[in-house]
């Protein structure tokens, strides 16, 4: 080890703290949710279970027509070819019919587990995929604390197929075609802000219908699609096990790690290996090799 | 000084005797149909079918992979567990070049080329899982940098280590290949090789724990903490000796007549050094698991079926062979070295799959088990890689430094000639 390798050394090191401040930035970057994120009410007390929204969501995405004589008493999921369904669960207040799909997270698990960021935010706040971009690691669907995202498995081409806000119809200014097609109401499609206080209003003039929880204000992080219910949401099949952490922090101290550990392990091990004398090595090579040709 | 000068002025000649060198080297060495050859294969050619299939018609075509089950046996074992067992390239250049111990040198070289070709191969078959691994390149070229993706961080180190290991091993092509003077400036980039590969390995054997902390709600309680990368980066440690005793136990049978005089004498030594260190270190993951335990309030979960599967993990599968290793140690017993390190090798098998798949949505209804064609692939992979690293060991001063020191002699006796 001579003076040009410790220099090598220290470029390199140099080098990965740039890196590491790059990274840092990077990281907060999906930080708070812009003021102007888009959202959705859903009030499944006013739900019908008609599964107007999953035909619209067909037909305005391109996607396969829903077959209509499903028995939507028996829970589905979404899948790669319907990004919304409509499913009615029996509670202790009797029929109970909720539709679901991407919930459009604030900071998203997706969004930080993908390597090439296909998976991104509109400006509408709305999370959309893009394929020239996707390696199809399926990353996101390990990490997506809802389950979303769905990968075509029969296809030699395969997409990540979830729900997109309908980002397109919103930068038109027009509304997602799940919201403009519910004949009930039961959806409602505006500013994040101005439909958590809507909601809250809701459970305040009518405290008896509704339970006292929106589900999205707070499960991981906040979400866009915000839940009004007349019963428990684990009665209508959400996931109940979610704190208010938003989903990035888990891998946040560990990326944080990464540039410290690229700039202080290489001196700390050059500083051992000059320590431990690493110049004799070579020498000593060259003697176990002569012991051995003799 | 004057054979060199010489053969700076003749490069044609210098590149035509390495074209008709590594032409004679391509052909096979020993017998070609042994039960080994004939089974391996087999195994790739179905494997080679099977991929066809797999890229014509789509993963779901020969996996059992589903939406609850993204990731199964090609990522939970072939690249999380096969790296893990590549570990031992980066524990023993860290003994060798950093701590100075000399003791271990025989084994740098062999281990070095393991933990490449493992990297090569079970890494790559991560290009195999890839639903659109035409867009592979986006992450390393491309203007779309998910730097906040625990995964990106992986795909690179994974590339740059490649490399990092290839220098390593590299004085060995040159030496094989007869070109003295590449070596010397090969050589010279090892330490700084070395450093570095260190550096990516403590960060991408952690990462691969770092991948799951997102799982949160998927992974049973039991295996699920924000303390998996350190207990996936400590565990590489004894993961990879493992890997190294058990491998060097077989390639010494196996390739006996490539086994030079340095390695011969001192193998058993250093098996027994290996052992010590397992079991040290073994011993720190275990209080590590200890604490994570008792932070993490595990206690209610270990009444139930999950329960008794972890105790087999923690106490059959580690405890048990850290106390072999330590006994086997004591007793200078290389037996209970070889059994030891196989139940530590099964231990991690099984932690890195409880992981990544076995406790992955352990609630799920429906749930996966590797199809007879996936564990085929994963068996072609391996048979290749073992190919490869045969070829390699029957021509490359790989376990025998004084074919180095003999191929150095031919060179210079060749310029010698020449310049007469």
């Amino acid at each position: 080890m001579d003076r040009r390798d410790y220099l090598k050394t220290m470029c390199v090191a140099a080098g990965s703290t740039l890196v590491g401040k790059n990274l840092a930035a990077q990281v907060t970057e999906s930080g708070p949710a812009a003021p102007e994120q888009m959202a959705v009410l859903v009030d499944t007390t006013r739900c019908l279970g008609c599964r107007l929204c999953e035909f619209a969501c067909a037909k305005a995405n391109g996607l396969p027509e829903p077959d209509p004589d499903v028995d939507i008493t028996v829970a589905r999921n979404t899948s790669p070819s319907q990004w919304s369904v409509c499913t009615r669960y029996d509670t202790e207040k009797g029929s109970v019919a909720v539709k679901r799909q991407c919930m459009h997270c604030l900071q998203p698990a997706c969004i930080s587990a993908c390597l090439t960021k296909a998976m991104h935010k509109t400006p509408d706040g709305a999370v959309a995929w893009d394929g020239d971009k996707c390696l199809g690691c399926r990353f996101c669907m390990i990490s997506c604390p809802f389950d979303v995202p769905k990968f075509e498995y029969d296809s030699p081409n395969p997409k990540i197929q979830k729900c997109v806000m309908c980002w397109e119809r919103l930068q038109e200014g027009k509304k997602p075609a799940c919201v403009e097609n519910c004949p009930a109401g039961a959806l409602k499609f505006g500013k994040r802000s101005e439909l958590l206080e809507e909601a809250k209003l809701r459970i305040y003039q009518n405290p008896d219908k509704y339970v006292h929880h929106i589900y999205g204000e707070h499960e991981a992080g906040g979400t866009s699609f915000l839940y009004l219910a007349s019963v428990p949401f684990e009665q209508l099949g959400f996931p109940t096990n979610l704190d208010s952490t938003p989903y990035p922090e888990y891998t946040k101290e560990f990326l944080y790690a990464v540039p410290l550990v690229l700039t202080l392990l290489p001196p700390l091990l050059l500083a051992i290996n000059k320590a431990t004398g690493g110049e004799h090595e070579e020498a000593e090579e060259h003697s176990i090799i002569e012991s051995e040709v003799r | 000084m004057e054979a060199t000068s010489i053969r700076i002025l003749k490069p044609g000649s210098e590149i035509r005797r390495i074209t008709r060198f590594l032409l004679g080297e391509l052909k096979p060495k020993g017998r070609i149909l042994t039960p080994f050859n004939v089974i391996t294969a087999l195994i790739m050619l179905t494997g080679i079918v099977l991929l066809t299939i797999r890229f014509i018609w789509g993963l779901g075509s020969i996996t059992n992979l589903s939406q609850d089950y993204p990731w199964g046996l090609w990522i939970g074992f072939d690249v999380i567990t096969g790296v893990a067992f590549a570990g031992g390239a980066y524990v023993i250049v860290f003994m060798v070049y950093i701590l100075g111990q000399e003791k271990y040198h025989p084994i740098a070289r062999v281990t070095v080329l393991n933990g490449f070709l493992a990297y090569l191969f079970y890494a790559g078959a991560l290009l195999l899982d890839l639903g659109r691994p035409w867009n592979v390149i986006n992450p390393i070229i491309g203007n779309s940098f998910g730097v906040s993706s625990v995964l990106f961080l992986v795909a690179w180190h994974f590339l740059l280590y490649m490399l990092a290991e290839l220098v390593e091993f590299s004085p060995a092509i040159a030496e094989w290949l007869g070109l003295d003077r590449i070596r010397r400036v090969l050589k010279a980039m090892t330490v700084g090789a070395v450093i570095f590969g260190i550096t990516l390995s403590c960060l991408h054997q952690s990462g691969l724990g770092a991948l799951y902390l997102m799982a949160k709600t998927k992974i049973h309680p039991l295996w699920y903490s924000q303390f998996i990368p350190v207990l996936f980066l400590v565990s590489s440690v004894f993961a990879g000796l493992s890997m190294v005793i058990f491998e060097g136990t077989i390639t010494h049978k196996v390739f006996q007549h490539r086994v030079g005089a340095a390695l011969h004498r001192s193998h058993d030594q250093i098996v027994l050094g290996l052992a010590r260190i397992c079991s040290g270190v073994m011993f720190v993951y275990l209080f590590m698991q200890l604490l994570v335990f008792v932070h993490e309030r595990r206690w209610g979960y270990l009444g139930s079926g999950w329960g008794a599967w972890f105790l087999l993990e923690i106490i059959g599968l580690t405890a048990v062979p850290a106390a072999l290793f330590l006994y086997a140690f004591r007793h200078r017993d290389l037996k209970i070295t070889r059994v030891a390190a196989l139940f530590t090798l099964l231990g991690i098998v099984l932690n890195r799959l409880n992981v990544s798949v076995i406790s992955f949505k352990w609630y799920a209804a429906e749930r996966y088990f590797p199809s007879w064609m996936e564990v085929v692939v994963t068996l072609a992979v391996i048979s290749a890689e073992l190919w490869v690293f045969r070829w390699i060991v029957n021509r490359m001063p790989v376990l025998d430094t004084a074919l180095a020191g003999e191929a150095r002699r031919l060179t210079l006796e060749r310029e010698a000639r020449s310049a007469a």
